[in-house]
């Protein structure tokens, strides 16, 4: 027992002696709304190359033949430009938060829901579009959105995008749904056999299906949610709950599970159905009724960044026609530059995954960070923040 | 013959190592636990709140925590109840020369990649997987799923320290026990079991802890099931210091199991 | 003890049991690094050698695999000495405060992976980053990875000094030698046995880590289980990592019989 007291006392005092140098304590001062950002001006003009440049990406968006000879798109560029690329994959948007808060990474490709914290946090710095050359072929719809710009300034460029869709086993649920009621009201006709994505920014996907079917709430916006609006969703989530057979994150846990019949229906990327059905899974996918929520994301710059015009000559290459093209048929997504779909191995690539089909994207609802100023202009209330929602999640999570 | 003072020359970069490297970083981690974050960048700010561990004792936290306990005590009973007559054989029934090739035999799998073994599993217990096709019938992923492949994972760490146990074991003893009447059952209970505790006990540390921390190998064949492991993670980047405070939690768990074990004399035995 | 014929009987059964227990969801790794299937379904509806071919040719996982060795190799010289040095001062010498600093050592093994990883993250980030100018790279991963493998070096060399006991030591230094003499010519050939048993359990352990790797580990360095653990997760890598583990287990086998040759006994009652 001696030890223990001993050891619980030298914890104490070293917490105490400690204490200040606990963690990061130098946040920004906050405007009257909570969303302010740190004053960062764009570069200017670039430079000479630095020599190297470090990406942070979704796995599959940077590929250097290390894996697989054949799918290379940084040896190239990186005799091009001289600048050698070391790149680290992430999982999910939140350790991508996490990993681009060390100011190790020059680049990152980040979703809608990591933007504006990175962006708050002052962890990217705001982009000089005159410096991307291919960047007047990006789609007009995906420029100046609110995931990626403050006050008509970008944080970044656009790469790709997707919905995220409904899957389901087509042998198992029938009639074909058209409706996300299949994993929400009518989840119990396929208890244990729902699956849903494994993060807080799915409470959206509750909220984007509540928008259609309980216009009582009025929700505007499924990531502006004031107290009444999230405890709905949350409800919603938690009845969903009981009918999940697991939640998923990656897509092989996913693919899999829709092989072999343990799940029936759920969201997925269309990436995923596609390997799903190559995989000659029984499944399809749709874009229900209610509309979806999506992803966009967008390649930032590392405010900390000491190689930027490499981060720029990089990213440049990365959204130019062809690689934009390799990338989006790799990974599986609609491409951000419109030449790209001359460029596709696939010449239905573009078709597939809609790309240049507006009015399909006008139903899919971007991920986004919740803050407390609601996105949808509302001011007489406030919003729930990100944080708020990933309490949540954890509860409806048990 | 130990000599009565401090071995300074011997201890000073071990310790140094130690408290800098480890328990500085440890201390630092608990001193997050007090503190809050930002709203919408998750950055930690350094504003003084016990709200973290308050958080802890909602419905929500403690089922988790009691059912990673729950699961962390059936791995380490399981693996007890696996290693013991297996470390028993390897020692004293199979042939000598095949106790080499036995140990080797549990130590391989330990090069197999961890996370590869976690996805075996996951392709075993499946519909119309292995067990399935050869059992007629699976658990399917959960709870029953995790202790399973926790138990396949963290095996070898019981079997070894068993082993050594029962190597160490005279064999005198258990002569002198036979000798003087007792029978198999109670010589195993009288004079293996009580000399071989500590040895079980230094097993169960890394069973025990290993499963209390895991999230890897939950998230992959536990289906929806929520527990420490994988709620520290969700919330390591969100919100850093309520992770901070579940850290603890395992902590202190984990602190009272080794003093706990502390008494049986395992901790020389590990 | 005498056991029965039919306890014996059960026991060689129940150890097949075991085995088979162990080895089966090996095996089906090795069949799955000839499943045709994309995402191992089962059973494999195919055999084909494409996976073996594209591991191959694969870079990833040699890169990978080199840096796993090099971390292994560091954290291993590292919790050599340092475990060594403590296992000196924990079983030949008293002194206040020994049990802390046996509670010490054990606690970094024994705490879950995922608090030593943030513990070390945040200490990498707050400390070393700013303050030292080191980033999270090779070093902060052998750093995390010899914080818990000297437990193990320290655990195999107390155990074997325990056992010896010191009169060897003693009558060396009765006949005139110096401590440093006695270390070099009586304390360290005793031990020898027990550093490499050690040594091979700290790299084993250092070759497998992952959790604490995770939070450790910078840009462009992922060790081999980093490299399995991004490449898992995605249909067109995720039967090459098959191949890999199964690579792995066979490697494995060299290590682990050297450690029966060279260490002869003491591999044999190694402890982790």
């Amino acid at each position: 027992m001696r030890t223990s007291t001993k050891l619980g006392a030298m914890f104490a005092c070293a917490t105490l002696a400690l204490t200040a140098c606990g963690s990061d304590s130098g946040s920004d001062k906050k405007g009257p709304g909570g969303f302010a950002v740190p004053d960062l001006k764009p570069l200017d003009k670039l430079g000479a190359g630095e020599g190297e440049v470090s990406v942070l990406a979704w796995p599959g968006y940077v590929e250097d033949g290390s894996n697989d000879p054949k799918v290379d798109w940084v040896s190239d560029f990186e005799t091009e430009s001289g600048c050698k690329v070391t790149v680290k994959t992430f999982g999910t948007s939140d350790e991508a938060v996490q990993l681009m808060r060390t100011g190790q990474y020059d680049v990152v490709s980040a979703s809608g829901d990591a933007t504006l914290r990175m962006i708050a946090a002052g962890d990217v710095e705001p982009i000089n579009t005159d410096l991307v050359t291919n960047y007047k072929d990006i789609f007009d719809s995906l420029k100046d959105q609110k995931w990626n710009s403050v006050d008509g300034q970008m944080y970044g460029v656009p790469h790709g995008r997707g919905a995220n869709l409904l899957m389901y086993n087509k042998q198992k649920v029938t009639p074909a749904p058209d409706s996300w009621s299949v994993v929400f009201d009518d989840a119990s006709k396929y208890a244990g056999k729902i699956t849903a994505y494994d993060s807080p920014i799915y409470i959206a996907d509750a909220a984007n299906y509540l928008m259609a079917t309980k216009p009582e709430l009025k929700i505007k916006d499924p990531y502006a949610l004031d107290e009444k609006q999230l405890a709905a969703a949350v409800d919603l989530l938690k009845k969903q709950s009981q009918n999940v057979g697991e939640y998923w994150s990656d897509y092989l846990k996913e693919v899999q599970a829709f092989k072999n019949g343990s799940i029936v229906a759920g969201t997925t990327w269309q990436v995923i159905a596609n390997v799903a059905q190559s995989e000659k899974a029984p499944v399809d996918s749709v874009l229900p009724k209610e509309g979806s929520t999506g992803w966009s994301d967008t390649w930032m710059l590392g405010a900390k960044s000491k190689h930027k015009t490499c981060g720029y000559k990089l990213i440049d290459h990365l959204v130019s026609p062809k690689t934009n093209a390799a990338i989006a048929e790799y990974f599986g997504e609609a491409p951000a530059n419109r030449l790209a779909c001359k460029e596709t191995s696939d010449p239905n690539h573009c078709a597939t995954y809609h790309a240049e089909d507006e009015d399909y994207f006008s139903q899919v609802r971007f991920w986004n960070t919740p803050i407390e100023d609601c996105l949808d202009g509302r001011t007489d209330v406030k919003c729930t923040n990100y944080a708020e929602w990933t309490k949540k999640w954890s509860e409806i999570r048990g | 013959m130990r000599q009565r003072r401090t071995p300074f020359g011997l201890l000073a970069a071990p310790m140094a190592w130690l408290v800098v490297a480890y328990l500085g970083a440890l201390v630092a981690i608990f001193a997050t636990a007090f503190f809050t974050t930002d709203p919408f960048t998750n950055k930690v700010v350094t504003t003084f709140t016990t709200e973290n561990f308050s958080g802890l004792f909602t419905s929500t936290y403690l089922r988790i925590i009691g059912r990673t306990l729950l699961i962390a005590a059936l791995v380490t009973i399981l693996c007890m109840v696996i290693a013991v007559p297996f470390a028993y054989f390897m020692a004293r029934v199979a042939p000598r020369r095949l106790r080499g090739v036995l140990v080797a035999a549990v130590l391989v799998p330990l090069w197999a990649s961890y996370l590869v073994k976690a996805y075996a599993w996951r392709a075993m217990l499946q519909p119309e997987g292995v067990l399935d096709s050869v059992f007629g019938g699976t658990p399917g992923y959960g709870t029953v799923a995790v202790v399973l492949t926790l138990t396949y994972l963290w095996l070898p760490y019981m079997i070894l320290p068993v082993y050594s146990g029962f190597e160490r074991l005279p064999e005198a003893h258990l002569e002198a026990s036979a000798d003087l009447g007792g029978s198999t059952a109670t010589t195993f209970r009288r004079i293996v079991l009580p000399s071989l505790t500590p040895a079980i006990v230094a097993g169960s540390v890394f069973t025990f802890s290993l499963s209390l921390g895991d999230y890897i190998a939950v998230q992959i064949v536990g289906g929806k099931l929520q527990v420490l492991g994988t709620a520290v993670r969700q919330n390591i980047v969100l919100d850093l210091p309520f992770a901070a405070a579940l850290g603890t939690a395992s902590v202190v768990i984990m602190v009272v199991y080794l003093t706990l074990a502390g008494r049986t004399g395992a901790l020389d035995n590990l | 003890m005498s056991l029965s014929r039919g306890t014996k009987a059960a026991l060689w059964g129940f150890a097949l049991l075991v085995l088979a227990f162990v080895y089966v969801p090996i095996a089906v790794v090795a069949l799955n690094s000839f499943n045709s299937d994309r995402t191992f379904g089962w059973p494999p509806p195919s055999l084909t050698t494409k996976w073996w071919s594209v591991a191959m040719h694969a870079e990833g996982p040699r890169d990978a695999l080199w840096t796993s060795v090099k971390a292994g190799v560091g954290a291993t010289i590292i919790a050599l000495v340092l475990g060594a040095l403590l296992a000196l001062a924990l079983t030949r010498f008293d002194f206040f405060g020994k049990r802390v600093i046996n509670l010490l050592v054990i606690l970094p093994i024994a705490l879950p992976g995922i608090v030593t990883g943030i513990a070390l993250q945040s200490m990498i980030q707050n400390v070393l980053q700013p303050v030292l100018g080191i980033n999270a790279g090779l070093f902060t991963i052998i750093v995390g990875h010899a914080t818990f493998c000297v437990v193990v070096v320290f655990n195999n060399v107390s155990a074997r000094l325990r056992r010896m006991g010191a009169s060897l030591e003693a009558a060396s230094a009765d006949l005139g030698a110096r401590p440093w003499q006695t270390m070099r010519l009586v304390t360290l050939p005793l031990v020898r046995s027990s550093l490499v048993a050690g040594a091979v359990l700290a790299f084993g352990l250092s070759f497998d880590e992952i959790v604490v790797t995770t939070f450790t580990a910078g840009p462009g360095t992922p060790t081999l289980p980093i490299w399995i653990f991004n490449n898992l997760f995605r249909p067109n890598q995720a039967p090459v990592v098959n191949v890999v583990a199964v690579v792995l287990v066979l490697i494995s086998i060299l290590p682990v019989w050297a450690a029966q040759r060279l260490g002869g006994e003491a591999a044999a009652e190694s402890r982790i």
